[in-house]
């Protein structure tokens, strides 16, 4: 119930939209999306968005995994090991 | 000549005589083909003789970057190269659908007189049945296909050693994701095209500067995951790959997240993978990536003698797993 | 933002991996048992070897949340025996097309002759109706909260058009019902659990607050990337330590508390509670979607006299143990068909078949070479 894949908002037609996903794209239904804009990044489950994908939610959650990865790296160095 | 392919058309008469003329000798421009004579009469053949067959019935017949004719050639084309041989002769028989529009039938021969000019290999016999409707998906190939194995060359499934390294001539999954994204009713748009490609130029090539190649193998249905797990088999050794080493176009990638597919286990049609001893990798990999069908050519693993017939996969993710043969069609999912 | 964003890569990379694991790790005294209830996380966790890595200190347990395998038989039978009725047509995701009921699979009912579709959308098989007037598509309605508003659009869609040749078998099932059962089942110890994203990113993550409210069990709602499941796990192994349950959203770029009210909305509308068979769990109250009384003209029970006996007397395939897998109460492994009799190439249970199911992934991504 889970595969669902975010894809970038091309151009709207309507209810419907033209996504794209890595050069691959096709038109799927705004129905449940009605707020969703051209630009916007949904994730597209069976032929519908099924939700907007925040983009600042999106970036802080990659801030903190760099943040850990940054972390991991001072450990090593403060404990002499090589990066 | 009229606007689909009827019964008669295969019956020997007059409108079958129609059709030979007007269409398949049309493209098919082969002398002894033109002889028109029951079996082609060839010159003698010095060597060990490589001859294979194969059937093609994909759907949809015209799908981005091939259709059903080219594919047909390349697939016996291919079959022979992975032998090391040289090809040099194909026949092609034809199973028609009674109403087969007979511009696809055109675009079908067409293609398979260019492809086979491309990879320099002569059609010099063929065949034309037609059923009645509904008794055949609109249009069947068989082919046979004859080559020459040069002297020195022994190339098998089962001749992979521990210690070899595993290559492949480019990225995988491209065909077999055209055509999904084309079956199913998923009418995805996209820049996904099959590799569909003659590849016994690029074999000749390898094997002018290693003809001590053990494996060749193209990776066909099932995919990489497939053609891996055959030789692991076949030759009784353990296969190890790295995820990361394994090249896969962007749209493909993009696909299969789409559509919860695995690119390893999609077909290819111009892709072969070469088990080669560990001292010839480096320079096979130069000579690949200097051929146009082996520009994105990367070694991506090796054989062991440990846990033989498996084969391992490393993943870009720092873990490992097992990679099974398919267990069936390749199948979109939602879950 | 760039397309880098939200492409999966930026979600797997392995030192931050590492991080995460080590930190989940340290944060639990002593073992803690996490289980989802998505196919998808059951995927994910198996093929990005999260499994392994996670454990002893987190273990994590697979539970009901593969919506192809807590089909029963005897609704797999329903849908065959429609596809093979003569002016039908079924409609199916690809997930379906290969579970066996008491007499083999879609797929087998199609080589004999069943008219059976496989669609990427609902809204494909309402193209299939609109096509062919004078044949009968039935969409099979298959998924958990992720799936039903799609299918719940479709129908709308129809209604409003007056497509009277489209119909759907609404096999639909509901999250929580299924997380209440095994926990007040209480057979297996479920310490946290990985809330289903994309379930989630329609109910909203308020929908979760009675596993902290009633059971004092904390989630988090997670994506589907490793470090997202890592960083739901981290979550969960400091909520377990501090005593602190409560609902987590993981999964802030696609989750927000309300959810998606559009969706919700429209499955309220087309959709009334009804109670479902689940494989393995049995009949859940008010755990299933059926096509409310506005809707039955598109109802595909009201369409057909098919009769069928009710399930749980059908004949289970002998060890099967696929109730047991679904209810986390064994590992793949323990069930006496796995990797024998059962694999998927020639399946016997549905845990076997779906591409997520518990066995399934297992055997895929779980054995080791020796």
């Amino acid at each position: 119930m889970c595969l669902a894949v975010p894809m970038r908002i091309e151009s709207i037609q309507g209810t419907q939209a033209l996504v794209d996903m890595g050069g691959v794209r096709r038109e799927i239904s705004l129905i449940l999306t009605p707020e969703a804009r051209e630009g916007d990044y949904v994730l597209i489950h069976t032929g519908f968005a099924i939700s907007v994908l925040d983009e600042q939610e999106a970036r802080e959650t990659l801030a903190l995994f760099a943040e850990l990865e940054e972390a991991s790296r001072e450990l090593d160095r403060a404990e002499g090991r090589e990066p | 000549m009229g606007d689909t392919v009827l019964l008669a058309h295969g019956s020997g008469g007059l409108l079958a005589r129609e059709l030979l003329d007007d269409l398949f000798l049309r493209y098919l421009g082969d002398d002894e083909l033109h002889a028109l004579e029951d079996a082609a009469v060839l010159s003698p053949i010095d060597g060990r003789l490589a001859l294979t067959t194969d059937s093609y019935v994909v759907q949809p017949l015209f799908f981005p970057g091939g259709d059903i004719g080219k594919l047909a050639v390349c697939g016996t084309v291919n079959d022979l190269a992975m032998r090391g041989a040289v090809p040099l002769y194909l026949t092609a028989g034809f199973i028609l659908e009674e109403g087969l529009p007979m511009a696809d039938l055109e675009r079908v021969v067409a293609s398979m007189a260019a492809t086979a000019r491309e990879a320099d290999v002569r059609i010099v016999a063929g065949d034309t049945k037609v059923v009645g409707r509904g008794a055949a998906d609109r249009l069947f190939i068989n082919t046979a296909g004859v080559g020459i194995v040069p002297p020195g060359i022994h190339i098998s499934a089962r001749n992979a050693r521990p210690g070899d390294q595993i290559l492949v001539s480019g990225a995988v999954g491209d065909h077999g994701l055209a055509i999904m994204t084309q079956r199913h009713g998923l009418r995805f748009e996209s820049p996904i095209q099959s590799d569909c490609a003659p590849l016994s130029g690029l074999v000749q090539a390898m094997l002018a500067v290693c003809p001590g190649v053990h494996v060749l193998r193209d990776a066909t249905r099932g995919g990489l995951a497939a053609v891996l797990n055959e030789i692991a088999g076949q030759s009784r050794v353990g296969i190890t790959v790295h995820e990361e080493a394994i090249v896969v176009h962007e749209a493909v990638s993009a696909a299969c997240e789409l559509l919860g597919l695995d690119p390893l286990y999609a077909a290819n049609e111009g892709k072969l993978v070469a088990i080669v001893p560990p001292d010839a990798a480096s320079t096979l990999l130069e000579v690949m990536r200097a051929h146009p069908l082996g520009a994105e050519a990367t070694i991506i693993g090796e054989v062991q003698a440990a846990h033989p017939g498996a084969v391992v996969l490393r993943t870009a993710f720092g873990t490992q797993r097992l990679l099974d043969m398919p267990a069936g069609e390749l199948l979109p999912r939602i879950c | 933002m760039s397309q880098q964003g939200f492409r999966p890569q930026a979600f797997r990379d392995p030192a931050a991996a590492q991080r995460l694991i080590a930190a989940a790790k340290a944060a639990v005294a002593e073992p803690v048992a996490i289980m989802e209830f998505c196919g998808g996380h059951t995927h994910a966790i198996m093929r990005f070897g999260l499994r392994d890595a996670l454990a002893p200190e987190v273990r994590l347990l697979s539970g009901p949340g593969c919506p192809v395998c807590v089909t029963d038989d005897a609704d797999i039978d329903l849908a065959i025996a429609l596809a093979s009725l003569p002016d039908v047509t079924v409609a199916t995701f690809g997930d379906m097309i290969r579970v066996p009921g008491t007499g083999g699979s879609l797929a087998d009912a199609r080589a004999r002759g069943a008219s059976v579709e496989i669609v990427y959308s609902a809204l494909d098989a309402l193209d299939l109706a609109r096509n062919q007037p004078g044949a009968n598509i039935v969409m099979l309605g298959i998924g958990f909260e992720t799936t039903a508003p799609t299918i719940a659009a479709a129908v709308r869609v129809a209604a409003d058009e007056g497509l009277a040749n489209f119909c759907v078998l609404s096999l639909h099932k509901l999250t929580p019902p299924a997380m209440r059962a095994i926990l007040d089942g209480g057979v297996v110890r479920v310490d946290g659990v990985l809330g289903p994203g994309h379930v989630t990113a329609i109910t909203g993550s308020d929908a979760w607050s009675f596993l902290p409210e009633r059971y004092g069990v904390p989630c988090a709602v997670s994506g589907f990337e490793p470090l997202d499941i890592l960083l739901s796990v981290r979550d969960l192994a400091v909520a377990l330590a501090e005593e602190r349950p409560a609902v987590i959203n993981a999964y802030r770029r696609s989750v927000t508390g309300q959810g998606n009210l559009v969706a919700r909305q429209l499955m309220d509308e087309v959709f009334v509670l009804g109670d479902a068979r689940w494989r393995g769990l049995g009949v859940i109250p008010a755990s299933g979607l059926d096509l409310a009384p506005a809707y039955a003209a598109y109802d595909a029970r009201n369409r057909s006299a098919i009769e069928l006996p009710p399930a749980g007397a059908g004949p289970h395939a002998r060890g099967c143990r696929c109730g047991d897998v679904l209810r986390g109460v064994i590992a793949p492994p323990e069930c006496p068909l796995f990797g024998r009799a059962c694999t998927p190439a020639k399946p016997v249970g549905p845990c076997m078949v779906s591409a997520e199911g518990a066995c399934a992934a297992y055997y895929r991504y779980g054995r080791s070479p020796s």
